[in-house]
């Protein structure tokens, strides 16, 4: 039995037997981590909400066969307590756990940089200082960095020929020149391609003078080019609340809303 | 590996909830040497709880009936909604003995890493509840977790402005038998700003 301690994110919970759960954690040196908290879910638990999805822990392991099994867990920053209380940015954070969770196949290999990314996006939505919608298409952007897949946004994607080109193509991997345009482009605004490139190189200045109109397209793009790359579709990305129009159970509510206006008056 | 009969229903035991191989195997065996009394008794109940429960068309309780019970009891208090997760959380709060209103149950949390939105619970139907019921006060009882957290603070966010009706969460922090020391973090906050004059 070999004990180690690590700092780690907590990326997903799963119910095992009758009162333990599987913890997936994101370490900082041992790369992904599946380990088991035994009794976590009795309200006696010593580990509390601690191994909650998003909480940044200190937590102590031994080596199992199969799985790791935690043993002690010291709180670092609880991003959990301000994301659950803005559904919004829980629904972004919920993205960022996903994608961290799918871009470590591996257990046990250091993932670092992807570790540090996904502690700054936590903290950068649980600060609540900028949209969580762009912390997030920022996030996606740079984790596809990571995954070797950054979008080529100020060159041709194909032969690197200088832009900025009119032309994006997702298979291509980015935008394209005219020569190596592929059918099937799509022709986003020079602000989208900016506001794309500022977030990767976290140029917030830049983000901040952009459009509406230009964030929307960018959020498409990403989300397509991830969807791309990964062969298959987040489960949360489309749950993600981004600044579009009321989904129907908001139409809904507002409609009960005016009905009972009505009767009280 | 058993032959026939024995092993299939080894496999379909180990296919349950919190059930490994070995459970499998020991309950099998129980039942191969229990009496055929009891087998029978057991399937009658197996059969029944597929054919014969229902959700209530209200509140989306299991029932026997189109209403469940605690629907269809005019002693309950119509005007208090308590909304939960799954029908067992009902059972938790009943068994306390202290409330008397009615139930919702929502079929689950909202976990978008699961791939579970509002339009995968029974929002719709409790939205449709505060239309046409004569309510006044929503108990939001879902789980103390981060998922019915978020589930809570989206209806917060749904409801909180809604003419004459009262949106409550149950109270949260410490829980008895235990040791201030252990408690983490996020239980002490809460039970530091949720504290209360004596």
């Amino acid at each position: 039995m070999s004990l180690y301690r690590d700092a780690c994110v907590v990326l997903r919970v799963q119910k095992l037997g009758e009162a333990d759960r599987i913890i997936t954690l994101l370490s900082q040196r041992h790369g992904k981590i599946r380990g088991v908290a035994k009794g976590v879910r009795r309200t006696s638990s010593r580990f509390g909400a601690r191994l909650e999805p998003f909480g940044h822990v200190d937590v102590q392991l031994y080596t199992g066969r199969t799985l790791d099994v935690i043993t002690q867990v010291d709180t670092l920053d609880a991003f959990g307590v301000g994301l659950v209380e803005d559904y919004p940015r829980y629904t972004a954070a919920c993205a960022v756990l996903e994608t961290a969770d799918r871009l470590t196949a591996e257990e046990g290999e250091p993932v670092l940089r992807l570790y540090l990314l996904v502690v700054g996006a936590l903290r950068a939505l649980a600060d609540r200082q900028r949209d969580a919608s762009l912390v997030l298409d920022a996030f996606l952007l740079r984790a596809m960095g990571f995954a070797g897949w950054a979008p080529a946004v100020t060159e041709c994607a194909r032969c690197g020929e200088p832009g900025p080109h009119q032309s994006f193509s997702v298979q291509a991997g980015g935008s394209v020149c005219p020569r190596c345009r592929p059918a099937g482009c799509s022709s986003p605004s020079r602000e989208t391609l900016v506001l794309l490139d500022a977030l990767t190189h976290g140029d917030w200045a830049e983000v901040d003078r952009t459009q509406q109109a230009s964030r929307r397209e960018a959020s498409g793009l990403v989300a397509a080019l991830l969807q791309w790359h990964l062969e298959r579709q987040l489960r949360s990305l489309p749950l993600v609340e981004r600044r579009t129009s009321a989904g129907a159970v908001d139409r809904l509510a507002a409609q009960v809303r005016e009905v009972l206006a009505e009767r009280q008056s | 590996m058993y032959e026939g009969p024995v092993q299939d229903l080894i496999d379909e035991l180990g296919r349950l909830p919190g059930v490994g191989p070995k459970s499998a195997q020991r309950i099998a065996f129980h039942l191969l040497a229990a009496e055929p009394a009891d087998i029978s008794r057991l399937q009658e109940v197996l059969q029944k709880v597929k054919e014969g429960v229902v959700f209530c068309q209200v509140c989306g309780n299991v029932s026997e009936e189109q209403t469940c019970r605690i629907c269809r009891d005019a002693r309950r208090d119509p005007t208090v909604v308590c909304v939960v997760e799954e029908p067992k959380d009902v059972v938790a709060v009943e068994k306390t003995r202290e409330f008397k209103g009615r139930y919702h149950v929502l079929g689950g949390a909202l976990d978008p890493l699961s791939g579970i939105g509002p339009d995968q619970l029974r929002i719709r139907e409790l939205l449709g509840r505060i239309g046409s019921d004569d309510i006044k006060e929503i108990i939001l009882a879902t789980d103390p977790n981060t998922e019915g957290e978020a589930t809570a603070t989206y209806l917060v966010r749904m409801l909180r402005d809604f003419p004459g009706l009262t949106v409550t969460r149950l109270a949260s922090g410490l829980p008895m038998g235990g040791d201030l020391e252990f408690a983490d973090e996020l239980t002490l906050g809460r039970a530091l700003s949720g504290r209360r004059t004596v």
